[in-house]
């Protein structure tokens, strides 16, 4: 059995990294009542909270923490008729907050997340633990036995191309959780009782050309590199799935990232994931999706972007007119899911004018 | 997981005796040796007699079997590393456990040994999933499983061809890391297994290895040789490229490679700084390496491991041969490699 950190007595980090550059993105229909745990690594960073579910509930915020909330209405005004890609009654909304982000980093966690202890006892900076992924270099080229070549104690290892050790720049951190894993409905009816007890003390780059399931609860990502691709999709109310919100943009940002020769990571940091859904809910949520990913895996695999994509955006459209292709005929969510990813980047532009973006990516 | 819970009848150890005494390297294994067969191999050009303590059941290799096996006496092809090469040709097990012999056994972070061949044994056996990462790593571990948005079609995984562990203490890294890192020592145990994904290359180093002989057995090629190649690992490349041929046969017949778990601890020998004196032919070498691998498509005639070693080599000839004669003598290394492994084992 593992449990989360004890954080009451740690001080709020003095020296945080990033602290002006990285915005916490924050899914709720709840409370944040879990953000009193994270306040030695979180309250010096800006939060963004998109609060999903009925807007007229009061979301309280604890104190000490700077923020901005969105709420259904809030994204209504917005962003007009284009809030139709912004999915309601699913944490998917939580894109929503990386749009109007105007910052370079984003972290986003859940808010069933807790603090996590590693081996020793001490309690897991998870955040911290994203910035030094996201700032040091990725290696998708070549795959170092050894795992994360520049951390402290690690190098590469005899036989590992000289001209592959700079490594290419990070787009994407991807953390882990202990104790409550990130089963489907089925392994969960299965193992209702596994809890993941084991701390891999890795960072590794996941290999070019391979994709995985990428679970949006804790995860930072660079914001100016591959933010518009960071769409969640069109899931929860009036849609015919759930649950694969983080794992459709993950395969997207997995295409474009290794076309456009940016590394994604994975592995620490933990988090402590404290909560359980309903497996029977996860289920019918899930049912479609997991018929649907045997055909989308392949899609995914077989994509192959254009060289004149050399934009996120342009790379994010050319899949989108992919998806509509190939896809629609699985089902026909996925024309829908295909327009709703040319609105996302229709509204990111719009919020993002590219005068700004270049400023923001000078900072 | 216990040795008792494989069967040691499927083993054979192979062990590369590149020094004569490997009295405290096999009694410091003897608890997790025991049972097992062992295979030794002289290095053939090692002089001095093995010296070998009682109580294991080993089979002793040396240069006059090479010979007799190769019909001549020129027995280059295993010299230095390469001997246990010989172990692997005349081994009729299922699977090869090979641990250099300046290895000993790590222990765990709870302090306890770690059974290395027991470990790389349960790799072996456990399928492998190259075509998906699973971000829990090994799947089938205790306590683990396929995550959410793991494609159901491919939980069955596929046969597992190699398992490479890794190395406490000393590890391996090349000569001018480890001289200009002459304090690092490797304390972080990672605690997983997983599998290389499918097209993905690596650097897979033979200090610490074991494979499905009858699924891949050819495909582990005494190959590439650099020049003023040494008794220290610094000084050889054998297993790096025997490493990319074998993952690249591996991708190409369906199976997985593993890397992770077993750790052995590895102890100082040798010196990097001394070992960069000598030109280091192996980073020119795997520069051109690369991009060669990268490219390469074996073609869908080729659907055993011989004819993927034989395509292999005609490729490397083709492609490399005119940037480097040490390329032209490894891809004629491994076309002998390939009708001597068919001779030796023709009856199975």
């Amino acid at each position: 059995m593992v449990d989360p950190a004890n954080t009451v007595g740690i001080p709020v980090n003095p020296t945080p990294l990033l602290k002006d550059e990285l915005d916490i993105v924050i899914p709720t229909i709840r409370n944040l009542d879990f953000l009193e745990m994270w306040r030695p690594f979180l309250q010096p960073y800006h939060l963004i909270i998109v609060q999903d579910g009925d807007p007229t509930k009061k979301i309280h915020v604890p104190e000490g923490y700077d923020y901005e909330l969105y709420n259904r209405n809030d994204i209504n005004r917005i962003l007009g008729p284009k809030a139709s890609c912004i999915s309601f009654k699913d944490s998917a909304c939580r894109c929503f907050g990386y749009m109007v982000s105007k910052k370079k980093y984003i972290f986003t966690i859940d808010d069933d997340c807790f603090v996590a202890k590693d081996p020793s006892g001490k309690a897991v900076n998870a955040l911290e633990q994203h910035i030094k992924n996201l700032l040091c270099p990725s290696t998708p080229l070549f795959f170092n036995t050894l795992y994360d070549p520049y951390r402290e104690g690690a190098d590469f290892v005899r036989g590992y191309p000289f001209s592959l050790r700079e490594g290419v720049t990070t787009a994407v951190s991807h953390g882990l959780w202990l104790n409550i894993p990130d089963y489907d409905a089925p392994t969960q009816l299965v193992k209702p009782k596994e809890r993941n007890t084991r701390y891999v003390d890795a960072v590794m780059t996941i290999p070019k050309g391979t994709l995985f399931p990428m679970c949006g609860m804790n995860l930072a990502f660079d914001r100016d590199l591959i933010g518009p691709a960071m769409y969640f999709g069109l899931m929860g109310d009036g849609q015919p799935i759930g649950r694969y919100d983080d794992m459709w943009a993950g395969w997207c940002i997995k295409v474009i990232c290794d076309h456009l020769g940016l590394g994604v990571k994975t592995g620490l940091p933990y988090i402590y994931h404290s909560k359980a859904s309903n497996p029977f809910v996860n289920l019918k949520k899930e049912y479609k999706g997991i018929f649907w990913q045997e055909e989308i895996i392949p899609f995914f695999q077989n994509a192959k972007l254009s060289k004149e994509a050399t934009t996120v955006q342009q790379c994010y459209i050319e899949l989108s007119k992919m998806v509509k292709e190939k896809l629609s005929s699985l089902d026909p969510y996925f024309d829908k899911l295909a327009d709703a990813m040319v609105t996302w980047i229709e509204a990111w532009d719009e919020l993002n004018p590219p005068a700004a973006a270049a400023a923001n990516s000078k900072a | 997981m216990s040795s008792d819970e494989i069967n040691k009848n499927e083993v054979d150890i192979v062990i590369g005796a590149l020094n004569a005494d490997l009295t405290p390297f096999l009694n410091t294994w003897k608890p997790f040796f025991s049972g097992f067969h062992l295979i030794i191999v002289k290095d053939p050009d090692l002089k001095e007699e093995l010296n070998i303590p009682q109580g294991f059941d080993v089979d002793i290799y040396s240069k006059i079997d090479m010979e007799k096996t190769l019909g001549s006496s020129d027995s280059a092809m295993f010299s230095g590393y390469s001997c246990r090469y010989f172990g692997y040709l005349v081994s009729k097990k299922k699977y090869i456990v090979s641990i250099d012999d300046d290895c000993v056994p790590a222990k765990d972070p709870r302090g306890f040994l770690v059974d290395a061949v027991s470990q790389h044994v349960n790799n072996l056996e456990r399928p492998a999933t190259p075509l998906f990462f699973n971000t829990l790593y090994d799947p089938y571990r205790e306590g683990a499983d396929f995550v959410r948005g793991y494609p159901f079609s491919l939980r069955s995984g596929v046969p597992c061809a190699a398992s490479c562990g890794l190395w406490l203490n000393l590890a391996d890294l090349d000569a001018p890391t480890q001289a200009l890192k002459a304090e690092q020592r490797n304390t972080s145990y990672v605690d997983a297994v997983m599998t290389v994904p499918l097209k993905a290359m690596l650097p897979i180093s033979g200090i610490n290895i074991s494979f499905n002989r009858e699924l891949i057995g050819p495909a582990l090629v005494p190959a590439l040789r650099i020049a003023g190649e040494g008794r220290v690992r610094w000084e050889t490349l054998e297993d790096v490229w025997c490493g990319m041929c074998l993952k690249h046969i591996s991708d190409h017949l369906g199976y997985g490679v593993k890397t992770g778990l077993p750790y052995v601890w590895r102890n100082e020998r040798g010196d990097a700084v001394e070992s960069l004196r000598k030109k280091w032919e192996g980073m020119k070498l795997m520069e051109k390496s690369v991009p060669f691998f990268e490219s390469l498509k074996l073609p869908e005639s080729a659907v055993t491991v011989g004819d993927c070693v034989v395509e292999l080599a005609k490729a490397v000839k083709e492609q490399l041969g005119s940037d480097d004669p040490a390329f032209t003598q490894a891809a004629d290394a491994m076309v002998k490699w390939v009708q001597l492994w068919s001779s030796v084992n023709s009856s199975g």
